[in-house]
């Protein structure tokens, strides 16, 4: 198999399961239990919180440990809605976040919420002059992500931190996609709020954290015990926590030159895809992008076909985002880009790793290509036989 | 879909033998049909006796089919179709099942028919199996229509 498809999990690294195993075995106590045994626990928990916090440039104290993303973004969005609520009741987000930052947009709208969507532009960048002037009196948040799951076009973070602070606004970052896959602590963007998920990077599945910049206004949204600073009521999941830490120092060791070695891959791909495809384009190329990820449009296919027609090649490649695969609704992504239906409906997402060798991207491409030309042999729309 | 409440919990869209996540997974004979479809390809000239054309690619999925009757019977099919796995895959099998039929007995295909010849396809799909059915129907009317001009 040839799993190309980083965006959605990465294979758990070697060290991380070792990491994690006495915590599923053995060490299996509580770390709330009064006893040593529980104590055990609790200090693995406080040692991966230091470690994480310290890739991250922050205080332990302003990391908030969660089960996915999907419940930091919750977490942030619902979180800072409920504490600034009687302060204002505008939130921006831009057009193209993850369906965690969208759909909970959604759900507070629904709540009597106002949410403004930010367009981007044909590159997949979000206009941060148009978000600037989308903030008003009562904004109260703004959640942009760092980088986009589909296109892995990096957003202005830094710039709408600057743009968005002294306003009194909390700005909130879903770094689920670029966390190890840039250089540069996670803190630095100037973030109030930033979500990092472990299984992305090399990690488990089940942990994800909310670093939670100290001062920030934020409200628990589960009921229940204290853990987590009062934020995230429920026992910590000890194994994943640990995992995560560990992950977290292997995504930072030789990360420079690891990421050029898959943007190297990532350039190769999209060149041979290029020549070897007739009218075939990469979404967002002028972009600046996180080195792992290209996303491939291609006339008068459909993107899920291809995706099957790799399958049976035994190459695993994405459309969209996971979540949206078996929707009849193309990404909300690339439409918010400009592209037509057809368009958005023709594209597939590749997204390389650390297993990801050059003859992997050779006989992907050479695959891609067969089937791509075979499905244009089948549609029924324009004359291209490929 | 409108008159759904969406505060109660429905196990509804749950499948009750958990194939069918949010990723499709589709049979051996799907995926057959996808892989290899059976009469690809477009009529033309004396053959193309009728045809149909169903769909939009600008909001989904697109078919065209032709037929060649003889004998009151489809001789020939031919299609070509824009879309996803399922969509290629039932427009495959219908012309499978249409192809030397009488046309009474090919306007009676249903969608149904065309899944069932399958052995199933994920309930997400099952609205793909409706393009092949309404693109032969479209190229029977046609021909049809084509006989009675003077």
């Amino acid at each position: 198999m040839i799993y190309l498809d980083h965006n959605a999990t990465t294979p758990m690294a070697p060290r991380v399961f070792e990491a994690m195993l006495p915590y599923l075995k053995e060490r299996f106590g509580n770390p709330s239990s009064p006893y040593r045994f529980g104590n055990e626990a609790r200090t693995a928990v406080e040692r991966a919180r230091k470690r994480i916090a310290d890739h991250v440039g922050c205080r332990p104290a302003e990391i908030v440990f969660c089960s996915s993303g999907t419940e930091a973004d919750n977490l942030a969005l619902r979180g800072v809605a409920r504490a600034l609520g009687s302060k204002g009741r505008h939130v921006v987000v831009s057009s193209i976040e993850h369906h965690a930052v969208l759909n909970t947009g959604r759900s507070l709208e629904a709540e009597g919420w106002q949410v403004t969507r930010v367009p981007v532009t044909a590159d997949g960048v979000v206009d941060a002059d148009a978000l600037a002037r989308s903030l008003r009196a009562d904004t109260v948040l703004v959640s942009v992500m760092h980088a986009n799951n589909e296109t892995g076009v990096v957003q202005p973070v830094e710039e709408i931190a600057r743009r968005v602070h002294g306003r009194g606004i909390v700005f909130h970052t879903d770094a689920v996609q670029s966390a190890g896959k840039l250089p540069g602590p996670l803190a630095g963007l100037g973030a109030d709020l930033v979500t990092v998920s472990a299984h992305k990077l090399y990690g488990p599945k089940g942990a994800a954290v909310l670093y939670a910049r100290r001062g920030t206004p934020i409200s628990p949204v589960t009921t229940g015990g204290a853990q987590e600073l009062g934020l995230r009521a429920g026992t910590e999941n000890v194994a994943a926590i640990v995992g995560f830490a560990e992950a977290m120092a292997l995504a930072f060791e030789g990360q420079d030159v690891e990421g050029r070695r898959q943007a190297d891959l990532r350039d190769r791909l999209e060149l041979e895809v290029l020549a070897a495809v007739p009218s075939a384009r990469v979404h967002g190329a002028m972009a600046p992008r996180v080195p792992n990820t290209s996303s491939l449009g291609f006339q008068a296919v459909d993107g899920e076909s291809i995706v099957l027609g790799l399958d049976v090649q035994g190459i695993c490649v994405s459309t969209g985002s996971a979540c949206s695969t078996g929707e009849p609704e193309p990404s909300h992504v690339l439409l918010a880009m400009g592209l037509s239906r057809e368009e958005a409906q023709g594209t597939i997402r590749v997204s390389l790793g650390r297993g990801t060798r050059p003859q992997d991207i050779d006989l992907a491409v050479r695959a891609l290509a067969g089937t791509v030309a075979r499905l244009r042999q089948i549609s029924s729309v324009g004359g291209t036989a490929g | 879909m409108s008159d759904e409440r969406d505060d109660v919990h429905d196990d509804a869209e749950i499948d009750p033998e958990g194939l069918e996540g949010p990723v499709l997974f589709y049979n051996e004979v799907v995926i057959d049909h996808f892989m290899n479809p059976r009469n690809v390809g477009e009529l033309a000239g004396d053959e193309a006796d009728g045809f149909g054309l169903v769909g939009d690619p600008s909001c989904g999925d697109q078919m065209k089919l032709w037929i060649t009757v003889r004998d009151g019977r489809i001789a020939r099919i031919a299609f070509k179709s824009f879309g996803c796995p399922g969509a290629i895959a039932t427009s495959s099998m219908l012309t499978a099942l249409a192809e030397n039929r009488t046309l009474d007995a090919a306007r009676r295909i249903t969608d149904d028919d065309v899944v069932e010849a399958l052995g199933g396809i994920p309930e997400k799909k099952r609205h793909c199996s409706l393009l092949g059915v309404r693109a032969l129907q479209a190229a029977i009317d046609d021909w049809e229509k084509r006989r009675s001009l003077p």
